[in-house]
């Protein structure tokens, strides 16, 4: 399954006023893999989510997307990497002026010159795909967490990317929810070959989706393996980690 | 909003610190503002942003023209009358309706009204990641955000200015009818003969400006908003400050320019 390296992360330093957040990642995500990114709050997590599509600017390092290096590019430039790679965010981020059929319409309507019946068509798929049918003329605020995290998943599917990044898929969701959207994220990369980057800090999600674990702590990838080696790995700070839960 | 602005400075390898601070990152908006005159222009949303920013503001625009017009006849008349000078009020009236209080009376509502909402509503689409959400399917909030409130308010406060000049020298006619025994014929004859091109060109003038930077202040201001809905309310109050003393101050040095001009 898994090949070339679809994302590429060089050296990545960040920080936040004084504060640094990233102090020298490496990290390859390889074609078609699930890369579960752990870490406890504050980690750095998201901020390494979001270097990946180049919504924050390294300080210093590279972030290479199927080797093209987009750290530095325009926003107009970043555009035709960013249709590669859609996000899911923590808390959704869809439009809340717009219902959810226009929401996964957005980025077709800006990207394609489809008719209106072929973007219809592309909605009622992806709401199908992630099982929100009949909630296309529904607005944000009149669905629930888990409807809204499907909505969000369906619009970053609408434009079909070749890879998704999800920022704390899970959290805040109910048990069975959550097992919805850990079967949803290993059925997108089954069935369509996604590749997939999880920030998480939820472990049950973590061990249903990965194929490989990168364990992020002091601003570093301390470990990175799949299940049974990031299990073994000689880490304190995996070691408190993992026990926490 | 660093992140949409700065990969400019990054790629022509100027140092940072060009992006950084408050005025070079309204400097670095307005640039990007400026490269968006060569995108597609979205009629659509244009529209409906000056359906926004200047129907909607009719009413308050309105409402502060007519009692400035009728407060400003009501002072300048008894003072007018000691120097024997009634006759003149309506022209002076007219002139600083035109000149001065039209222009920067709306600016100061529009910025007080439009410019807060504005950064509300930026704001909250920054503080729930919606601006990163646009940016990550690949469509830049500048083009589709900010560009569309800009030529909406470039285009619409003059507008708005024009209904104040109109109704403020009205408001100002029926008091001199009412308090100083002045007939309407009289009062409109005498403005109309003496207003000049020069006058309404130096009003209108101006107010070009002070949309843009209303526009430009306030979504600055969205853009850089953070820390929730506190945040967003810290934006707002913000946005209503620098945006009454960057009229009042360009008020001084545009009316200065325009004077050299004519």
């Amino acid at each position: 399954m898994a090949g070339a390296s679809f994302i590429e992360c060089r050296n990545l330093h960040k920080s936040f006023g004084e504060k640094p957040v990233l102090r020298g990642v490496h990290l390859i995500v390889e074609q078609g893999e699930t890369m579960v990114i752990l870490g406890g709050s504050g980690s750095g997590k998201s901020v390494l989510l979001k270097h990946m599509n180049g919504l924050l600017i390294p300080d210093a390092g590279e972030v290479f997307l199927e080797g093209l290096a987009i750290s530095r590019l325009e926003e107009e430039e970043l555009g035709v990497a960013r249709k590669k790679v859609a996000m899911v965010f923590q808390g959704s981020a869809l439009f809340d002026s717009l219902t959810v059929w226009e929401n996964v319409a957005y980025p077709l309507n800006e990207h394609t010159d489809w008719s209106l019946d072929e973007i219809q068509t592309r909605v009622r798929e992806v709401l199908s795909l992630v099982d929100l049918k009949r909630t296309e003329d529904l607005y944000p605020a009149e669905l629930s967490g888990g409807m809204k995290k499907r909505a969000a998943l369906a619009r970053a599917l609408a434009l079909r990317p070749k890879g998704l990044l999800y920022d704390e898929p899970t959290t805040g969701l109910d048990p069975a929810m959550t097992q919805r959207i850990n079967r949803l994220i290993r059925d997108l990369q089954q069935r369509l070959g996604v590749t997939s980057v999880v920030v998480t800090h939820d472990l049950e999600s973590a061990f249903a989706v990965a194929d490989r674990f990168a364990f992020l702590s002091g601003g570093k990838i301390r470990v990175l393996g799949t299940r049974n080696e990031i299990k073994s790995a000689a880490d304190l700070g995996l070691d408190e980690f993992l026990a926490s839960d | 909003m660093k992140e949409l602005t700065q990969r400019w400075v990054l790629k022509r390898r100027f140092p940072i610190e060009a992006g950084s601070g408050y005025l070079g990152g309204i400097g670095l908006l307005v640039y990007e503002i400026l490269r968006c005159l060569r995108r597609r222009w979205e009629g659509q949303t244009i529209l409906a942003q000056m359906e926004q920013v200047g129907v909607r503001s009719l009413s308050v625009v309105i409402l502060t023209a007519v009692f400035t017009g009728m407060v400003l006849a009501l002072q300048m008349g008894s003072y007018l009358t000691r120097f024997g000078a009634r006759p003149y009020g309506g022209r002076i009236l007219a002139v600083s309706m035109i000149r001065e209080m039209g222009p920067v009376l709306t600016a100061l509502m529009i910025g007080g009204r439009v410019g807060a909402g504005i950064t509300a509503e930026i704001g909250s689409m920054k503080v729930t990641e919606q601006i990163d959400a646009m940016r990550s399917l690949g469509i830049n909030p500048i083009h589709k955000l900010v560009f569309p409130r800009v030529i909406a308010l470039v285009i619409m406060l003059p507008l708005l200015t024009i209904v104040a000049d109109f109704v403020g020298i009205l408001g100002g006619m029926f008091m001199t009818m009412v308090e100083h025994d002045v007939s309407a014929s009289f009062y409109l004859n005498s403005i109309i003969q003496f207003i000049r091109f020069q006058d309404l060109y130096s009003g209108l003038g101006k107010t070009f400006f002070f949309g843009f930077f209303i526009a430009v202040i306030a979504c600055y201001h969205g853009l850089e908003a953070g820390g929730g809905a506190d945040g967003v309310g810290r934006a707002t109050t913000q946005t209503v400050v620098a945006t009454s003393i960057t009229i009042l101050i360009s008020d001084f040095f545009l009316t200065k320019l325009f004077m050299q001009l004519s």
